[in-house]
């Protein structure tokens, strides 16, 4: 079997639905597992009580947020290098769940640093350096949203992933910079000495949750765009018309 | 080679001779921006002192971007730009020499108001005087980075708000080390480190840019 059979949207689109169930079954399972070992194996924190739970969830969402743009930007390579569609389709897929793991990552931060520093904001550097992903993820949906031609959204919607790639070691080291300049370093966040092994496992546990919960979502949505754009073809028509 | 590029650099330069309200609005507002600050915050000198680095680089990377909306769009229009762009010359050049242009127009004329500016925030000599090296290694990269957001937007509905959406995350770092270096040596800590990553950031950018805004053209014309 040739593996670039699945390059071809018709291909994927069948593929695809007999995989999401999979992916989905496998996100709602590990959240379950995930969210148990969270909230009744890890043990409670000597510092930091009960409020530390959140980072079950925080910690994943930022894992994601930053791979998801990773992959996004892959993609765009792809499709930019060998001109296959699906791979800018799977850009466009990722994109929205990529914000959304931002934003919770940054509004789950704000719930974990309103007990612990006392405040819902600060300058931190990876605080800073997440907001501006998501400027970074918002430029980029504002700019597919803003270019009705298919073909030429595609391709500024890569580059511009592509250069925000480059940017964001940058951003983070600048912003690292920046604020050990303007403030001491007294605040030292998740910075646990050392984790305890459940906790660590829950987790890992809720990572890979989030990991395959992303997977079910962009197939779902590539499902639709494929069906978008291809809706001039006879398969396509078909399926349309039978939903 | 460049004499395409010397050419490109040049015609725009003569274009903007010819129209001088374009590029002066981008500096009005520049030293607008810039004056409605102490009329937010309050006259006191040393608070004046204390946000003006950060608020004239702001105001600078602002005032870039209300003219780099304009950078591909008059030739566009009129549909020179695809000639250039169909022609044997490389498009990096052509994006390169818009840029320098661009940085030529918008650059120098905010290297020279940036220290009048400067005495307005009650900045020291020494303050203004690295304020004006930050701004000179600074600029650049807002107009090279400029290039790819004005590319990718060329003929959008709302480019120029979109414009503005897309680039000021990627200004962050010029913005954090160009305002750090004045920061630096108001505090005593030194200004050097700054504005060596402020120059290594401006050849990266120097680099990769062009080509990335010159691919972009090309997406947006075909």
């Amino acid at each position: 079997m040739n593996l670039y059979t699945y390059a071809s949207p018709a291909n994927f689109y069948h593929l695809a639905g007999k995989l999401i169930p999979w992916f989905a079954w496998g996100a709602g399972l590990l959240t379950v597992w995930g969210l148990y070992i969270s909230f009744f194996l890890a043990p409670t924190d000597f510092q930091q009580s009960e409020a530390y739970r959140i980072i079950f969830i925080h910690v994943p969402a930022a894992w994601m947020s930053m791979f998801i743009y990773l992959v996004m930007a892959f993609w765009g390579a792809i499709g930019l290098a060998f001109n296959t569609r699906l791979s800018f389709m799977m850009a466009r897929a990722l994109a929205p769940t990529g914000a959304l793991f931002t934003f919770i990552a940054l509004w789950t931060g704000a719930l974990w640093g309103k007990p612990m520093w006392g405040a819902w904001w600060v300058w931190d550097a990876r605080l800073t350096s997440e907001l501006i992903l998501l400027f970074l993820y918002v430029g980029i949906i504002a700019l597919w949203a803003a270019i009705d031609d298919v073909k030429r959204g595609d391709r500024a919607g890569s580059l511009l992933t592509l250069i925000g790639a480059i940017n964001v070691p940058i951003i983070y080291f600048s912003v690292k910079w920046w604020n050990t300049l303007h403030q001491g370093s007294s605040i030292n966040l998740t910075k646990a000495p050392s984790m305890a092994a459940i906790m660590l496992q829950g987790m890992l546990v809720m990572a890979i949750a989030a990991w395959l919960y992303t997977i079910a979502v962009a197939l779902v949505r590539v499902r639709r765009i494929i069906l978008e754009r291809e809706r001039q073809t006879d398969w396509a028509k078909a399926i349309l018309e039978a939903e | 080679m460049h004499r395409f590029l010397l050419a490109v650099l040049r015609r725009d330069l003569t274009l903007a001779a010819r129209r001088r309200g374009d590029w002066l609005i981008a500096q009005f507002f520049f030293v607008m921006v810039a004056s409605l600050f102490p009329l937010g915050v309050g006259p006191e000198p040393e608070m004046l002192a204390r946000i003006g680095p950060g608020v004239l680089w702001v105001a600078a990377t602002l005032a870039s971007l209300l003219s780099l909306s304009r950078l591909f769009a008059d030739d566009h229009h009129d549909g020179s730009l695809e000639h250039m762009v169909l022609s044997p010359e490389p498009t990096v050049l052509l994006v390169l020499g818009k840029s320098i242009a661009h940085w030529l127009i918008y650059g120098i004329p905010v290297l020279l108001i940036a220290p009048v500016l400067g005495i307005q925030f009650n900045l020291s000599w020494d303050a203004i005087l690295v304020l004006e090296l930050s701004l000179l290694l600074g600029t650049p990269i807002l107009s090279l980075l400029g290039g790819v957001g004005a590319a990718l937007t060329l003929g959008l509905r709302g480019g120029g708000v979109l414009l503005t959406l897309l680039i000021l995350p990627l200004y962050v770092p010029a913005l954090i080390f160009g305002a750090g270096a004045v920061d630096g040596v108001m505090t005593g800590t030194g200004a050097e480190a700054h504005l060596s990553l402020l120059g290594a950031f401006m050849m990266l950018s120097l680099m990769i840019a062009p080509w990335i805004a010159a691919a972009a053209l090309r997406v947006s014309l075909e």
